[in-house]
């Protein structure tokens, strides 16, 4: 499987040229070609996801007088949301995973185990792989025991190997154990991405590098990382908005303790779900959750941008 | 062979045995507890018996329900590679205005929609459309909320591939679905490859929509089914879930394994970047 | 881009009118389709044969739908019924009923647990019985079997919502190995807290035990409030919900929060880790079966689901001689609630018919003949359990030494949760303040966060402030 390397062609034409419908297709068939992706989008991603943003502005619930009788209440919701301190926290706890597991973890390790393998030999580079990759495929219900398996406080994997019998790190380091567990899930993607932007380093300027006596790390950042930085921007991209939105830590430590690893996406499940069922508050959270994601998205491009004034 | 490169090469080694360390001891589980006579969470030597695997075969739903998933996340995979590609290819080759800003809302929109808070509307939605209890219905919501970045993604596939080889074939008097067939598919395969898997993959961990939408258990796929294999006060049923969870995870890892080698980790040596 | 412009403001004007749906509802007849000779019925709960409440659905399977098809045969009505099993968290199914409710589809007979009552009457999503199958539904000869308090599990404002499944008690269980070990009798029965901590203090001395588990903290949800703050709250003679007030965070509050203080910091009595994993009720249990807790607040599925040496989650093969129980005391002897020296709380399941069933009447001799005392023994079938129905008790319980207890000297004592749309955001809160002082803050502290906590979901005007 292959991930090719991203947002291509900015990169290699002058942006404002018009594209070359080289295959004849034309503006009436190229849109028919779009139409039923648009349409499936349309009816059930983008109609579900504006309702969602009106009943943000409601104080509809699951149940009770507010199911049978939801009144519009404006912006309440988003007002609320300011003056909580929940969901301050979990903002926080958020940007702590993306920046930890993402953008550092599945970034690093995904780029030094691209790095590494490259020149191996194809038995090893083919078994480390297949391990990163099956961290990644298997269904999160799935990995979810196996970590509880590795973190348990009684019978856990980590405790016996480090000889530290009860420590419950589930419990006393939360948000860490997330991280490393989110880095040991997701690495695949990056590493996959930074493998085939690697093979287009051009082989010669690695030769040249190594001819001046360049070191691994001199190499990597004087010739590696300016050619593949677009990657590297798309790469961040994506895995930070999946892992802004990922529910997997539910499955280990449900928001707990003490909201200590209550992450965004387990925040709007409990608000939505537990309690009060509160859907116009959830609703909300979500809108700005799709803010925030639209932040990064607007940064992301912004930096494209400044790759290609260079 | 100086020392020092025999010392990094030891260096180099340690680190991948201490990586591959990482990533294989998590997984070690599920190699002993389904085959343990009496499975729990945590990893030990184990007493090996073949009960619990036909304690998991005998289960009413544990294998109706992997057919099940096959089909709901057969059909999701199948819908979203082929809508994904014809809608990457026209987005990449034909000039529409707003495209990208187009592409990014999309794909900040299917993080909403995946959400919780997005239940109530689809759910209203899919009793308005009678597309409650339906595989295809459920398949479609999916395809919805993978659509976004599997073009996102298989649109730098296409954009890619060399204009020389289309204008080659349109020379050659080849029509535009020609084209797309014969030119560009065999391509971006390896793109489409990627996309099948991970659409897959997406839907075959998704439990809370088939849960909603399916009303029969017995339509249920592997997710749910995985779900209720608990007592009454919700203790896990350690007998059941490591089997099968090691059969859930099987056909992910089969399908990855077929894709992986026809088209392997050589596509970008032929393409020229 | 302008076509894509345009048929999104579509989408969002379709949306508007469609937020329509969000409050809709349909008016009834209790008498339409009574005549029908072809009749479909559907039951759902949230059990699934292998796995949640597996023995429910099994009941259902094959022994409500075989006689009830039969039985209606008789009659010359051609019937199928379907069962439609899940096996969800309860939040999940809550949510898949609610919606289900709210769309006019689902299934003809829903359970549901009974906190959920009023909420979803509230919600306009149930009716009372005698609304959706006619006045026939208050003549039922099974009333009269079903105790008044037990009645009150179904009803929500003085009416008949739904027919109560059975209820349960709570008890204080105790490993009398551990007890014989550290000095203790075997028939233990404390008088008031004080004297659980004593005994809590002696166990103390056994090495690798954990002496007291009460749950506390928001990984437990509701198990906290059931098994832990409520007991304890009627203990001090303060209900949750009283005189059209909820529970302040004022005196007793601060006391059952003391109490909590002294089990989990002063006295190192509980283990506070283990309260707040995702798993930590299921690990107490677990602990309990391997002797390794002392004293353990939980209700009689521990003894019957949990600890049962054949068929539990946590098999106890020595259950019948280590395992003791004792009535939960008050505070101090007397303060309880309606001066009471012992307490409990009690809850329970509920099975409702939908609204919008096309076959009101068939669907209510379908939940009439599933609440006949032949069906009830047919579910329990050897096993026992606190049923709807005193008739089934009186044959059932006897053979059971702790169910008997519950029913004879705990139900008389116990008081049940009030069935109100706010209930659970009450609930919440009361489960974190426990958390807070798990986690360290003082008690007083943790009772003013509850105070702002249920003033702000409730409206400050609703919070009692003594």
């Amino acid at each position: 499987m292959t991930v090719t390397a991203p947002p291509a062609a900015p990169a290699q034409e002058a942006p404002a040229r018009p594209r070359i419908d080289v295959a004849g297709l034309g503006a009436v068939r190229g849109g028919l070609f779009v139409l039923p992706s648009l349409a499936i989008i349309g009816v059930f991603l983008l109609f579900p996801a504006l309702w969602t943003i009106y009943i943000g502005i409601t104080d509809y619930r699951l149940t009770g007088e507010q199911a049978r009788n939801p009144q519009v209440v404006g912006l309440e919701n988003y007002q609320r949301a300011f003056d909580d301190p929940l969901f301050g926290n979990s903002l926080w706890l958020t940007l702590l995973f993306v920046l930890g597991s993402a953008v550092i973890g599945q970034n690093v390790l995904g780029f030094g185990l691209a790095w590494m393998l490259r020149n191996t030999t194809p038995f090893i580079r083919r078994t480390v792989e297949a391990m990163v990759l099956l961290a990644w495929i298997l269904p999160s219900t799935v990995v979810a025991y196996l970590w509880i398996t590795v973190l348990d406080r009684d019978a856990g994997t980590l405790n016996a190997l480090l000889g530290t019998p009860g420590t419950a790190w589930l419990l006393q380091y939360p948000m860490a154990s997330l991280i490393v567990f989110n880095t040991w899930r997701g690495t695949a993607f990056s590493m996959l991405l930074y493998s085939s932007a690697l093979a287009a380093v051009p082989p010669s300027q690695l030769e040249t590098a190594r001819m001046v006596g360049a070191s691994g790390w001199q190499t990597v950042r004087d010739v590696v990382l300016p050619h593949i930085r677009g990657h590297i921007l798309t790469n961040t991209l994506l895995i930070s908005l999946w892992t802004a939105n990922d529910f997997t830590p539910f499955l280990l430590t449900a928001g707990g303790p003490d909201h200590q690893s209550e992450i965004i996406a387990v925040f709007i499940y409990r608000t939505a779900l537990e309690g009060a069922s509160d859907l116009g508050y959830a609703s909300a959270i979500s809108l700005l959750v799709l803010l925030a994601n639209l932040v990064i998205a607007l940064f992301y491009m912004r930096m494209l941008r400044s790759r290609q004034a260079r | 062979m100086t020392p020092g490169w025999v010392l990094r090469r030891i260096g180099f080694y340690v680190l991948i045995s201490v990586l591959m360390a990482f990533f294989t001891v998590p997984m070690l589980w599920l190699a002993t507890a389904p085959f343990d006579a009496n499975p729990r969470l945590g990893l030990r030597w184990p007493d090996w018996t073949l009960d619990n695997v036909e304690a998991t075969v005998r289960h009413p739903y544990a294998l109706g329900s992997l057919g099940n998933a096959l089909v709901l996340c057969g059909v999701t995979g199948a819908l979203t590679c082929a809508l994904a590609a014809l809608a990457a290819y026209a987005l990449s080759r034909v000039r529409l205005p707003g495209r990208d800003a187009l592409l990014y809302v999309l794909l900040l929109l299917s993080s909403v929609v995946t959400g919780t808070a997005a239940m109530v509307p689809i759910f209203i939605l899919m009793t308005q459309l009678g597309l409650i209890d339906s595989q295809f219905g459920t398949a479609l919501v999916l395809t919805g909320g993978l659509l976004p970045a599997a073009i996102f993604i298989l649109k730098d596939f296409v954009d890619a591939v060399p204009r020389s080889y289309e204008e080659s074939a349109r020379v050659f008097g080849a029509s535009p679905s020609q084209v797309l067939l014969h030119v560009v598919v065999p391509v971006v395969r390896p793109g489409l490859a990627t996309i099948l898997v991970w659409a897959f993959v997406n839907a075959w961990g998704n439990f809370l929509l088939p849960y909603l939408l399916l009303r029969r258990i017995d339509s249920q796929p592997a997710a749910v089914v995985m779900k209720t294999l608990q007592d009454e006060g919700g203790s896990a049923n350690l007998t059941v879930i490591p089997v099968f969870s090691l059969l859930y995870s099987i056909p992910v890892v089969v399908l990855y394994l077929l894709v992986s080698r026809r088209y392997g980790f050589r596509f970008h040596g032929g393409i020229k970047r | 881009m302008r076509r894509t412009l345009s048929v999104s403001a579509l989408v969002a004007v379709t949306c508007l009118a469609a937020a329509g749906c969000l409050g809709q509802q349909e008016e009834s007849d209790s008498q339409r389709n009574a005549q029908a000779k072809d009749v479909s019925l559907t039951i759902t709960a949230n059990a699934v044969a292998g796995g949640k409440n597996a023995a429910g659905a099994e009941w259902v399977d094959k022994y409500v739908i075989p006689k009830f098809v039969e039985q209606q045969k008789a009659k010359g009505v051609n019937v199928t019924v379907k069962f439609e099993g899940n096996g969800a968290a309860d939040e999940q199914y809550k949510q898949k009923v609610a919606l289900d409710l709210k769309t006019g589809g689902g299934a003809d007979i829903v359970n549901l647990d009974g906190i959920w009552v009023g909420e979803f009457a509230q919600a306009g999503y149930i009716k009372p019985l005698n609304e959706v199958a006619g006045g026939d539904v208050d003549k039922w000869d099974g009333w009269q079997q079903i105790p008044e308090a037990v009645q009150e599990i179904g009803k929500f404002e003085g009416k008949r919502y739904a027919v109560p499944l059975g209820t349960d008690g709570r008890v204080l269980y105790f490993n009398k190995k551990l007890f014989a070990q550290a000095g203790l009798p075997a028939d233990w029965q404390p008088e008031s807290w004080e004297e659980v901590l004593q005994a809590g203090q002696r166990l103390k001395a056994l090495p690798g035990i954990t002496p007291i588990q009460l749950n506390a903290g928001t990984a437990m949800g509701e198990a906290t409030s059931m098994q832990g703050v409520l007991p304890l709250l009627v203990g001090t003679g303060a209900e949750v919900y009283s005189d059209g007030k909820w529970l302040g965070g004022g005196k007793e509050l601060t006391e059952v929060l003391t109490l909590y203080e002294s089990i989990y910091k002063g006295g190192a009595l509980g283990d506070p880790l283990l309260q707040q994993e995702a798993k930590g009720r299921e690990k107490s249990f677990q602990l309990f079966a391997e002797n390794k807790i002392g004293i353990l607040l939980e209700g009689d599925y521990l003894w019957r689901g949990v600890l049962e040496p054949t068929k539990g989650v946590a098999k106890m093969a020595d259950r019948n001689t280590a395992v003791g129980w004792a009535k939960i005391p008050a505070q101090t002897p007397g303060s309880g609630i309606r001066g009471q020296d012992f307490v409990s709380m009690s809850g329970g399941g509920v099975r409702v018919i939908n609204p919008n069933t096309k076959f009101p009447q068939q669907a209510w001799e379908l939940l009439q003949f599933m609440n006949s005392a032949e069906a009830i023994k047919a579910e329990l079938s050897g096993q026992a359990r606190v049923t709807q129905r005193e008739d089934v008790n009186a044959e059932v319980l006897a053979n059971d030494p702790l169910l008997s207890f519950v029913a004879e000297q705990v139900l008389p004592l116990t008081a049940y949760r009030p069935g109100l749309a706010q209930y659970p955001q009450v609930s919440t809160a009361l489960q974190q303040a426990t958390a807070d002082v798990v986690t360290g803050r003082s008690p007083s502290e943790a009772a003013q966060r509850y105070q702002e906590a249920v003033g702000a979901a409730v409206g400050a005007d609703n919070v009692s402030t003594s």
